[in-house]
């Protein structure tokens, strides 16, 4: 455990709101490795947020140990914590740049809080704005620039303070999935480039898939399931892990009204035409409500919503079939008239 | 027509607005500054809460805001003689005026801070920013554009408390409008320095207000 960059231990933080005691954090223990790309997903009021802060202890936690880089934070005074927060670099989903400032001096601020003169800090933030691909912008202000290029300077801002770690909370929620694929291989990069270890905090799997390797699942203040992203792809244990990976499906189901089945595909089934296997062998038409197949690392995982005839002596031919392959059929409970209206989150 | 006499008054008049107008928000933001960073700081959502310090300060710029303009003057002679020596004629006048400026300009500096993004206050705490670098770096630099509404506004108000200064022997057009205007009715007094009065609160408004949309980045 001792090449864990963050270690988080039986972590749990409380509020207390006008409605009352608010437990966000319920007892999270997680361990990140250095270099590692580590997401963090669930739903809005999951807790990720706040479990983000804790870690650079914009939040103080309730109890629990915040372990950074060997160092125990909660044990830091003001000081030491100011010095240890500039080895955690932190960028957001509204990008929080100084508005006041140009893009420049923007980057420089960070230089600025570590004691560079200011002619000195602006021209290390043009190798920064350079790195980021925004040198041209150096003298604009952020109002003058678009969502991809506002995280692109906060990235900057970010790399100026030389981080260890940085965590994204949400930094691609408010991006268009064009920005967000660019914003997402800089991230890579700047892992690759310069070793830093990414936290990142979303609700979208995609985000998830496009560049971490391990995750957690947080859910109502609990971890519910954590490992790589290929394992929780495979094969996600609990409902909430299930629920994120075939997102869209969810409010699908809601009530009977015939015979429904998921299947869960992993990988070495998918190159076989199983359904269409299935269909030829007993002349029975079935109806694919919903498909979702994803190629991870070269294995095709994913699901499916099978409508199955009304005979039962068929559907169940269909379902013993399924079976056997391995598909893990599951009958569902199915709404038709709901399955049009599928917002995201 | 007016006497040559009577314009040097009117001048003179002008000047001594000015001077105790000009002292009077220089002082007032001396004072009312550091008040309203420390009420902003130390709410329950700034950055560094303290219930005991917030509630004493805004308990004190209450009060002090609740007094009317001209029983401050006169409940403040004893703190005036003590400051200036004397508690008459135009000197005397500022330290009220201080006085009542003080609270009303911290209360517009609080609201001014307040207004910054509590996202960019977390991005600087974020990146190691202590305290004292967000205070100068981050509340006030980002709030730059109120503020100047503010000083505006303020500088309006002063000058608006500073023509009762004639009710303790101060100068400035105010005491000379009402001295000249209503108590020896003589409006071709009183009329000049009212709009002498007018135009200086314009002239001071469209200027505030030039300076803070030049310095506001947030437009494209």
């Amino acid at each position: 455990m001792s090449e864990n960059i963050i270690e988080i231990k039986d972590l749990n933080k409380s509020f207390v709101s006008e409605k009352g005691h608010v437990e966000a954090l319920k007892n999270v223990t997680i361990g990140i490795k250095k270099g590692d790309i580590y997401g963090i997903i669930g739903l809005s009021g999951a807790g990720k947020s706040t479990l983000v802060r804790c870690i650079n202890l914009l939040e103080r936690p309730t109890s629990g140990k915040v372990i950074v880089g060997g160092k125990d934070l909660m044990e830091l005074n003001d000081r030491q914590l100011r010095s240890e927060r500039r080895k955690i670099g932190m960028i957001f989903q509204h990008f929080n740049l100084l508005m006041q400032r140009s893009v420049i001096d923007n980057v420089a601020f960070p230089l600025e809080i570590a004691g560079k003169s200011k002619k000195e800090a602006r021209k290390k933030a043009l190798e920064y704005l350079e790195a980021v691909g925004l040198s041209e912008k150096a003298a604009a202000y952020p109002a003058q620039l678009s969502g991809g290029q506002k995280q692109r300077v906060a990235i900057a801002r970010v790399l100026a303070s030389k981080p260890e770690i940085l965590l994204c909370d949400e930094a691609t929620s408010a991006l268009d999935p064009q920005t967000t694929k660019s914003i997402l291989t800089l991230l890579k990069e700047i892992n690759e480039k310069y070793g830093i270890t990414i936290v990142v905090i979303t609700h979208e799997m995609s985000v998830i898939r496009e560049i971490c390797s391990q995750v957690a699942v947080l859910d109502h203040g609990e971890l519910v399931e954590s490992g790589s992203v290929e394992e929780l792809f495979r094969n996600p244990k609990t409902e909430e892990a299930k629920r994120l990976v075939y997102s869209g499906s969810t409010h699908v189901l809601s009530m009977t009204s015939k015979k429904v089945v998921r299947v869960f595909f992993n990988g070495q089934d998918s190159y076989e035409p199983t359904i269409g296997n299935i269909i030829l062998e007993t002349s029975t038409p079935i109806n694919i409500l919903y498909a979702n197949t994803e190629n991870v690392n070269g294995n095709a995982v994913g699901e499916m919503l099978l409508q199955l005839p009304d005979d039962v002596e068929k559907a169940d031919r269909f379902i013993r079939y399924f079976e056997e392959k391995g598909l893990n059929p599951k009958e569902v409970k199915y709404d038709a008239d709901s399955a049009g209206n599928n917002d995201d989150n | 027509m007016l006497t040559q006499q009577e314009i040097m008054m009117i001048i003179e008049g002008l000047r001594d607005t000015l001077i105790i107008v000009g002292l009077s928000t220089l002082f007032g933001y001396l004072l009312g500054l550091p008040l309203g960073i420390i009420l902003a700081v130390t709410d329950k959502d700034g950055i560094k809460p303290n219930r005991i310090i917030y509630k004493i300060l805004d308990l004190v710029t209450n009060i002090l805001r609740s007094f009317p303009f001209i029983i401050l003057l006169v409940v403040l002679i004893p703190v005036t003689r003590a400051i200036v020596g004397k508690s008459y004629g135009t000197g005397a006048t500022i330290v009220p005026l201080v006085v009542a400026a003080a609270p009303f300009i911290g209360r517009m500096v609080e609201s001014s801070l307040k207004e910054v993004d509590k996202g960019v206050i977390e991005a600087a705490q974020s990146l190691g920013a202590g305290n004292g670098t967000i205070i100068f770096k981050v509340l006030l630099a980002e709030a730059r554009t109120s503020l100047l509404v503010g000083a505006t506004i303020a500088f309006g108000t002063i000058l608006g408390y500073s023509a009762m200064a004639g009710a303790v022997g101060g100068g400035g057009l105010g005491s000379i409008a009402i001295r000249y205007g209503y108590n020896r009715f003589q409006p071709q007094i009183l009329w000049p320095s009212v709009i002498i009065l007018i135009l200086l609160v314009q002239l001071f408004q469209i200027l505030g207000m030039r300076i803070s949309g030049k310095l506001d980045r947030r437009k494209k």
